[in-house]
């Protein structure tokens, strides 16, 4: 019998113990992979496109609600390193009734540059040409489709509340992205037409530069352009854009590392609670162990060994069964975009779960470990349980 | 007949490392729940307790909220002119035109710029508001005057914002002229202004954003604002001040549906940590189990005592939960207002029901952690755990 078996056969001596303390940590690891999921979305980069890094935000510098006026358009595509520049007009309004599950996001814009701004949208040729041509038309993500089961060809309608207009729109294209954003595009002549102080303004515009280089230069010489205008703008990435929104809902970052820290330090709990049992039931075997020749360091690789086994198959677990709990949630209205990013992101968050939980098995057995192979034989034998 | 409750306390504090850890682990949950119905419970605060019976709010037909509005101002002689509404201390009825925008500014510590709701009203606007708002320093703004008052939230919040103090945002700088609080209502994130200032700064001097209307009782109140809804000529939208803040807590939702799920996640893991727990004291004690029902104790006895150990060890760690998370009670932070795009500031609160949802669940965890290691506990042989 090698020390590995003995290792191994130890594990699982108590089944239900073995289970429940897995189960108990495969729920704190599925919750921990979500928390970094959701990290990695808000604050990393892998989930933005190349493209991503290629844009900037053009908006109102008192904010997102004023208007900016449309003449801008042509200055900013003046400006050195700017490609394309699109105009993006939130239309707010509702659709079918106001709450939230009918909510998504619908703005008004350019059909013949949009999908050039955004290239990584992935659109069939003859649907954006039908798009371009037809005035009252409008192209939707494919998630927001499937949602509401919409075809092409089929009706829209959106009473604005912003522009006081009713909008029927036509869908004309189904387009697919990395990550489904759910939201609507039509044409923005399509409002102006039919509200006057809609005319020559945009809500914001999107900026193709020419290199990921260029960006800073060109965000400043926009704002530059515009500082002493009666309408003067504030430039900026993408990401800072989405960051802005972030930032209103208080402070995410505390919030996640919160409980991220409450559930790491569970799993600390509930792996170093079992050992403790675990070794304490053993106290006798222990001295056997020791009366038979095995020195102190084995007995604590044993102990330690056999926790960080524990965590080990907790871990991957856990890990699977986050994926399990993530798939399911994605089947959830309106909750789904969250857990289709912590889908996304399974991959690199299942290694760093399996990481932590054999870690917690590492350091929650040490003490209890650490004590049992101090415990003197003639002390140990004499132990009752 | 039961087995007393001092077999248990002496069982848990035998075993203090095991009882403490386990005490923790439901602590640890329990402290994750409290702290996610701590905010939800500021939430509620910031937005349904805000705003007035007697005030009646009216808007543009078709929009949604004070920042979407706007109307010509011809309208506001007839709204003046409705019965129900109460007279202010000129004699006049007390209405007020506004507008409602949205202005950027940075935070104090360096976290960015954000969103800050600001309001221009006419006079009446803060007679109106006198029960809901109270001055706590300086004097309010006065009317023709690029002048400001802000409540003591945002003041603590941003840069350049004490009494005396200019601040900038539009197309220039503000005096600072007084600081109001309003009871972590909504009121507690907005910057107010006069009216016809803050029209210019943001070029709508033709017309005005909202209008609200004081009622003499909210028999009246009801009565104004269906009487504006019906008029077909005016094309506005009537409501009660509380019934529009009433609809703005749908923010709250993506906060409660994470908190139920990181609540129930939690929860679940420290169920199965507690009956770990269980079944081994269940282990240990197996051949005094046996004595107990030598003696006479009936298996009903055996379960229901240790349940009632799962239960007091939960309660423990809903006490290390509770206990751990007070001093956050009153710690401030900030959501958005997902209508105006604003940031609502709130504080985390500490209730009575959060109390009582947090320790029952904390029961709830215990009990379902215990049944089955009690069950286990009755069911075994009493000769077979004698022999052991």
């Amino acid at each position: 019998m090698t020390l590995a078996k003995f290792v191994r056969k130890n594990v699982y001596r108590n089944k239900l113990r073995f289970w429940l303390t897995v189960g108990s940590m495969a729920f704190s690891l599925a919750l921990l992979s979500f928390l970094m999921s959701m990290w990695q979305a808000f604050y990393g980069n892998s989930l933005r496109s190349e493209q991503s890094a290629q844009r900037l935000i053009v908006r109102h510098k008192v904010s997102l609600t004023n208007l900016i006026p449309s003449s801008y358009r042509d200055r900013i595509r003046h400006v050195p390193g700017v490609v394309k520049v699109i105009p993006m007009n939130w239309f707010g309004g509702t659709y079918k009734d106001a709450t939230q599950k009918n909510f998504f996001a619908r703005f008004g814009t350019d059909p013949d540059e949009f999908f050039d701004v955004y290239p990584e949208l992935e659109i069939p040729p003859d649907q954006l040409d039908a798009w371009k041509k037809d005035r009252a038309g409008a192209v939707a993500d494919t998630e927001l489709a499937k949602k509401y089961g919409w075809k092409i060809g089929d009706r829209i309608i959106l009473q604005g509340d912003i522009y006081p207009i009713r909008l029927e729109l036509t869908l004309r294209g189904i387009f697919t992205a990395k990550l489904p954003n759910n939201s609507l595009y039509f044409n923005e002549k399509y409002v102006e037409e039919g509200v006057p102080f809609a005319k020559g303004a945009a809500g914001f515009y999107g900026i193709l530069v020419d290199s990921p280089q260029h960006v800073d230069q060109v965000s400043h010489d926009v704002d530059a352009m515009f500082a002493n205008a009666p309408e003067p703008t504030r430039t900026e990435t993408e990401k800072a854009f989405g960051l802005s929104f972030l930032a209103m809902l208080g402070n995410v970052k505390a919030f996640i590392l919160i409980i991220a820290s409450a559930a790491v330090f569970t799993i600390l709990l509930v792996s170093g609670n079992t050992m403790a049992m675990s070794i304490r039931e053993r106290t006798r075997e222990v001295a056997v162990l020791k009366t038979m020749g095995f020195t102190r360091k084995v007995i604590l690789g044993i102990f330690i060994g056999e926790s960080a086994t524990v965590g080990l198959l907790g871990g991957i677990l856990g890990t699977l069964f986050a994926l399990l709990l993530i798939t399911a949630g994605t089947k959830v209205p309106n909750a789904g975009n969250l857990f289709v990013i912590a889908q996304h992101f399974w991959l690199f968050t299942a290694p760093t779960s399996i990481g932590v939980a054999i870690l917690a098995g590492f350091l929650s057995s040490a003490i209890p470990a650490y004590a049992a192979s101090k415990t003197g034989i003639v002390d140990g034998l004499r132990h009752i349980g | 007949m039961a087995i007393p409750i001092s077999y248990n306390i002496r069982n848990m504090k035998l075993r203090r490392g095991l009882t403490t850890m386990t005490a923790l682990g439901i602590g640890l949950t329990v402290m994750t729940a409290v702290f996610l119905m701590m905010l939800l419970a500021g939430l509620r605060k910031a937005f349904v307790s805000s705003g007035d019976p007697l005030n009646v709010l009216v808007i543009r037909k078709g929009a949604n909220s004070e920042l979407t509005g706007g109307f010509t101002k011809d309208k506001l002689p007839i709204l003046r002119q409705l019965p129900g509404i109460a007279t202010d201390s000129h004699g006049q009825p007390m209405t007020s035109g506004e507008w409602v925008v949205v202005v950027v500014l940075p935070h104090k510590d360096g976290t960015g710029e954000v969103n800050v709701t600001l309001r221009g009203m006419e006079p009446d606007g803060l007679e109106l508001r006198q029960n809901r708002v109270k001055l706590v320093k300086g004097n309010w703004f006065q009317p023709g005057q690029r002048e400001v008052a802000l409540s003591r939230s945002i003041q603590n919040r941003f840069g350049h914002t004490n009494v005396g103090d200019t601040i900038d945002f539009g197309k220039g700088p503000w005096k600072v002229t007084g600081i109001f609080e309003a009871g972590g209502t909504a009121y507690d994130s907005e910057i107010w202004g006069d009216f016809n200032q803050v029209a210019n700064q943001f070029n709508r001097q033709n017309a005005v954003g909202n209008v609200y209307l004081r009622a003499t009782s909210p028999v009246a109140a009801d009565a104004l604002k269906h009487r504006v809804a019906d008029d077909q000529q005016l094309q506005l939208e009537g409501m009660l001040e509380t019934e529009y803040y009433e609809k703005q807590t749908s923010n709250g939702g993506a906060i409660r549906y994470v908190g139920i799920f990181v609540g129930l996640t939690m929860a679940i893991g420290s169920v199965f940590a507690a009956a770990n727990t269980m079944y081994a004291a269940v282990a240990y004690r197996s051949r005094e189990i046996a004595t107990l029902r030598v003696l006479g104790f009936r298996r009903g006895s055996i379960v229901m005592s240790f349940v009632i150990e799962a239960v007091l060890l939960a309660l423990l760690g809903a006490a290390v939960g509770i206990v751990v998370m007070l001093p956050f009670n009153g710690w401030s932070t900030s959501t958005a207002n997902n209508v105006t795009f604003s940031e609502v500031e709130f504080s985390l609160r500490i209730t009575l029901s959060v109390i009582i949802y947090a320790v029952a669940f904390a029961v709830a965890m215990g009990l379902i952690g215990g049944v089955a290691p009690a069950w286990n506990a009755a069911r075994r042989q009493i000769l077979a755990s004698l022999r052991d």
